[in-house]
């Protein structure tokens, strides 16, 4: 039965069915639990949490990487996926915390003052959170010192800087000093990406990386 | 005499007159459910005040659900005008455009951060020593002020280029967000004679980049007559939202009574609805909304429906201009901009490829043949642009000029009138009458009036390619070719009066 | 004034005029005599057929010649004054023999059998004309036997020989082995062209020369008659 249910929950991972409404790759299963459904299902049959994870969620995920690679996926599957395994991770997060499971870390992004692009963020985000990720997603026109004092308080062990226009691109560098400033710029591994960004950029400003996509930040993070 | 720009008599439409109706009444409920969220304060009191219905939105960042009732927009559709003038330092560079009239002018743009150099080095074939090819190799580096007075000063000279946005994103290390705008117009307007159209940088600088325009017009009034430049502001966000800083700067230059593009860029398929009647209602109502704005801070101030479609690609989420569906969404909004006779603002030429080659040719290519075709009367089309925008060679640019003029050609309208064909009818029964039957004769009369088109000038000898060694060369002629610079005295005022200008620009004092 | 008919010859080779009512390059030139008024009057008032051919005819094509290396003149001009040319060489011919000219000789042209393409057949025809050689031009879709009793008869120093089909241009072959047959083949040169034809193809047919388009046919026609002369 536990075997049954995180078979299923894997299946809808890779379908990219969140819940019952959605609709999935293969039409057979609408109408049928999605991911957040028989989650909760396992929960209550006392599945471990480790198993739901490691056998349900980051294997499906496994199989859309596959899938993305030889180009039967786009895109727009892997985010579905990447959601519901993202709805579910939130789930899981009262329970994973009181059984002390590690995550994988804490990731924050934004995007920077002056700029109101999010496309770019938002998938990273959704990315990430798919990957395992604890995510926090700080919004567009973030300024430096709500971003400083989010490093201060919540500790993350990644940031990631997001900008779209040339104008606004040099804010990355500003947020980069007032992490120097306030001591905190060793604690972090800044990451940035965006169109106007570029690898020289990211090195001139002194960030850790530069991310072309959204799947090159999981890779470079999963490099850590 | 504005210049001629290119005609196209029937226009290619994909849509009909029923389905531009039903897209106009989508957009008409879209403006009033869900409405647009206002990220400015300015922008929903002045729609507020005209009796459009706003509610707060708690946030970080405050904003407002704006709800624009059909007749507001109907208004602006009435005091938008229909006939809109960019004027030019050379009188004979104006563009004059009729929103019933699909006259197209072809515009450079957009600006990059990259500058793509390209040099020949010499390649020996292993096998072979003694065969030596030389091959293009493209070489990226960051745009720079002197590139952009390069760029201003070939497309001056191309002939098909009827006005200039700044290709190049300037970034020398004594160039700051403060100087940056009054630097690029000040470049950009000294190497071309051409309309001059831009974004800003800083709203603290229009009223810098005003004063240099009336100086180089002649005065404020010689500026309204003749506004040789304008501006081009993405107040919106997609989907359906209006960005606090860009909608203030949009709200200031209609103010100022200068033309300026309302333009929306939504991406389909992340932004906008993928489907063609999705992201159509949607583009429309965006673009509505703001002129709807534009002519309620001034009714009658000139603005052109700016539409930037765009779709998704399937493997990065990315843009993709080079897809076939980009090019029909343009087509589409080029239609709807006649359905309400406003000029229209398009897109075309903007490829995926990253360096000129076989991709970025029948990318752009197709588009600009298409998108030309539909008859919008300012085509930004991507003069030298790679790389979904974000990468700019001035050889690309040669080689689209050469490209348009073929378009040009095979848009021309067909002489066929009784005179025509009685003279054709005798040359018929003429050659048909000789033992030859060759009308080679009778080539000789057209030959030199312009009415065959010429070969492709880049063609190369025997089995080589050497498209892209002629165009280089191309593009070294025209800039030893002199340009008509800014006069003297005026240039002399205008590093007076207006701050932060690079002393090198100043080719009086600097001696270069 | 006889010099004048001759320097008004002369131009209208240039301008590509046979008759007054042919346009040239400059405009209004409708109405004024054309190279064939001209000739005819240049004979009446008994000028020497020397000085007509070399100085008004040849003289003329030069100048078209470099006209065209130039890039100044295009194709149809030069066709224009070729046909021009050819057209007065019709006129003069009945004069030739005794006038000390020397025609520059006799060229028979074809399109092969089951072939009916002769654009480029009638081209190579004005060109040659143009030039001073007398054509004969048997048409197109020609029986190999005709084009082997036409060389029989008529004697020509040249041949050509046209096919635009990979179907027809076996035929030329065909046209080779019967003249040798024949015992005609060391009399008459043979040059081939057309679409589908190569240097290689004639080599191996065995035929004189090749010509990749009007003018290269020419040039090996003129070769040729220099390399039979000495």
């Amino acid at each position: 039965m536990s075997k049954d249910i995180i078979a299923t929950i894997k299946e809808n991972v890779i379908q990219g069915r969140k819940t019952q409404g959605d609709v999935g790759i293969d039409d057979s299963l609408a109408g049928t639990p999605g991911v957040v459904e028989l989650l909760q299902q396992a929960l209550k049959s006392n599945v471990s949490p480790q198993v739901i994870i490691s056998e349900g969620l980051t294997a499906g995920m496994q199989v859309v990487g596959e899938k993305f690679s030889t180009k039967e996926y786009f895109i727009p599957d892997m985010l579905a996926s990447a959601e519901a395994v993202g709805a579910a991770m939130d789930i899981m997060k009262p329970v994973l915390e009181s059984a002390n499971v590690e995550t994988k870390g804490k990731f924050a992004i934004a995007t920077v003052k002056g700029d109101i692009h999010d496309i770019g963020k938002n998938i990273v985000a959704i990315l990430l959170k798919g990957a395992g990720y604890e995510v926090h997603d700080l919004g567009i026109d973030v300024p430096t010192e709500k971003v400083v004092e989010f490093v201060k308080e919540e500790k993350p062990g990644y940031l990631g800087l997001s900008a779209l226009l040339t104008t606004t691109m040099t804010e990355m560098g500003v947020v980069i000093k007032a992490l120097e400033e306030n001591k905190l710029r060793s604690s972090v591994k800044v990451l940035i990406g965006g169109a106007a960004v570029s690898e020289e950029f990211a090195q001139e400003i002194g960030a850790d990386a530069y991310c072309v996509n959204a799947f090159d930040a999981v890779k470079v993070l999963e490099g850590y | 005499m504005p210049r001629k720009g290119i005609l196209v008599d029937r226009p290619f439409e994909r849509l009909t007159r029923e389905q531009a109706e039903l897209i106009h009444q989508a957009s008409m409920q879209i403006l009033t459910d869900p409405g647009l969220i206002s990220f400015n304060r300015e922008a929903v009191d002045i729609l507020h005040s005209h009796g459009a219905a706003v509610e707060s939105i708690a946030g970080d960042h405050q904003s407002w659900q704006v709800k624009i009732p059909e007749q507001l927009v109907l208004k602006a559709l009435d005091t938008a005008p229909k006939t809109v003038k960019l004027g030019a330092r050379n009188p004979d560079n104006a563009l004059i455009m009729h929103g019933d009239e699909p006259r197209v002018y072809l515009i450079t743009g957009s600006e990059t951060n990259i500058w793509l150099d390209v040099d020949f080095p010499t390649y020996v074939n292993k096998a072979d020593p003694t065969k030596e090819i030389r091959v293009p190799e493209f070489k990226p580096r960051r745009g720079t002020i002197d590139d952009l007075c390069q760029s201003a000063h070939v497309c001056e000279h191309l002939e098909m280029v009827d006005g200039y946005i700044r290709t190049v994103n300037i970034q020398d290390r004594d160039i700051t967000e403060e100087n940056k705008d009054v630097n690029k117009f000040f470049a950009s307007l000294n190497n071309n004679t051409k309309h001059f159209m831009s974004g800003l940088t800083s709203l603290k600088q229009l009223d810098n980049v005003v004063r240099m325009a009336e100086l180089i017009a002649g005065g404020k009034k010689a500026l309204e007559d003749n506004p040789i430049i304008s501006f081009i502001t993405c107040l919106v966000k997609s989907p359906l939202q209006f960005v606090d800083d860009t909608t203030e700067t949009f709200i200031e230059v209609c103010r100022r009574g200068l033309p300026i593009v309302v333009s929306s860029s939504p991406q389909a398929g992340t932004t906008a609805p993928i489907k063609e009647a999705g992201i159509m209602a949607q583009i429309n109502a965006e673009v509505l909304a703001g002129i709807t704005l534009g002519q309620l801070v001034k009714p009658g101030t000139p603005v052109l429906y700016g539409s930037v479609p765009v779709r998704a690609r399937m493997d990065t989420l990315g843009d993709s201009y080079g897809s076939v569906e980009t090019s029909q969404y343009n087509i589409d909004c080029v239609q709807m901009a006649r359905f309400y006779r406003i000029p229209n603002y398009s897109t075309s030429g903007v490829c995926d490829s990253k360096i000129p080659g076989q991709q970025s040719s029948i990318e752009r290519l197709f588009s600009d043949m298409v998108v030309t075709m539909s008859g919008p009367q300012y085509l930004h089309c991507a003069f030298g642009l790679l790389d979904c925008n974000s990468v700019f060679c001035l050889l690309q640019a040669v080689l689209d000029d050469t490209h348009f003029k073929m378009i040009e050609f095979f848009l021309r309208q067909p002489r066929v009138d009784q005179p025509e064909l009685e003279a054709m009818l005798k040359q018929i029964r003429d050659v048909v009458a000789t033992s030859q039957k060759l009308y080679i004769g009778h080539i000789r009369p057209v030959l030199r009036s312009g009415e065959i088109s010429g070969v492709y000038p880049f063609e190369g000898s025997g089995e080589a390619d050497d498209v892209f060694e002629l165009a280089h060369e191309r593009m070294k002629e025209l800039l030893a070719r002199p340009v008509e610079h800014i006069d003297r005295e005026t240039t002399a005022r205008i590093f007076e009066e207006i701050p932060g200008i690079l002393p090198r620009l100043n080719i009086y004092e600097s001696g270069s | 004034m006889p010099e004048d008919i001759i320097n008004l010859i002369q131009e209208s080779v240039i301008q590509g005029r046979i008759y007054k009512d042919d346009e040239g390059m400059d405009e209004g030139m409708v109405g004024q005599p054309g190279v064939t008024e001209l000739v005819e009057s240049a004979l009446a008032s008994g000028l020497s057929i020397q000085s007509i051919i070399t100085k008004g005819l040849s003289g003329g094509m030069n100048i078209v010649g470099q006209k065209f290396e130039a890039g100044e003149y295009f194709i149809p001009d030069m066709l224009a004054s070729a046909q021009a040319v050819g057209a007065a060489m019709e006129i003069l011919e009945p004069y030739l023999a005794g006038s000390g000219v020397n025609a520059k000789g006799k060229i028979i042209v074809a399109t092969v059998k089951d072939d009916l393409h002769d654009i480029g057949k009638n081209i190579v025809s004005i060109l040659l004309r143009g030039a001073g050689y007398t054509v004969k031009d048997l048409g197109n879709n020609i029986d190999t036997q005709a084009i082997v009793d036409a060389v029989r008869e008529e004697k020509p120093q040249f041949l050509g020989l046209s096919a635009l089909l990979t179907s027809t241009m076996a035929r030329m072959a065909d046209v080779i082995q019967m003249l040798e047959q024949n015992g005609l083949r060391d009399q008459v040169k043979i040059i081939v062209g057309g679409a589908p034809v190569s240097e290689e193809f004639a080599k191996s047919i065995g035929a004189d020369g090749y010509g990749a388009d009007g003018f290269q046919a020419l040039a090996v026609v003129e070769a040729l008659t220099s390399g039979t002369e000495n």
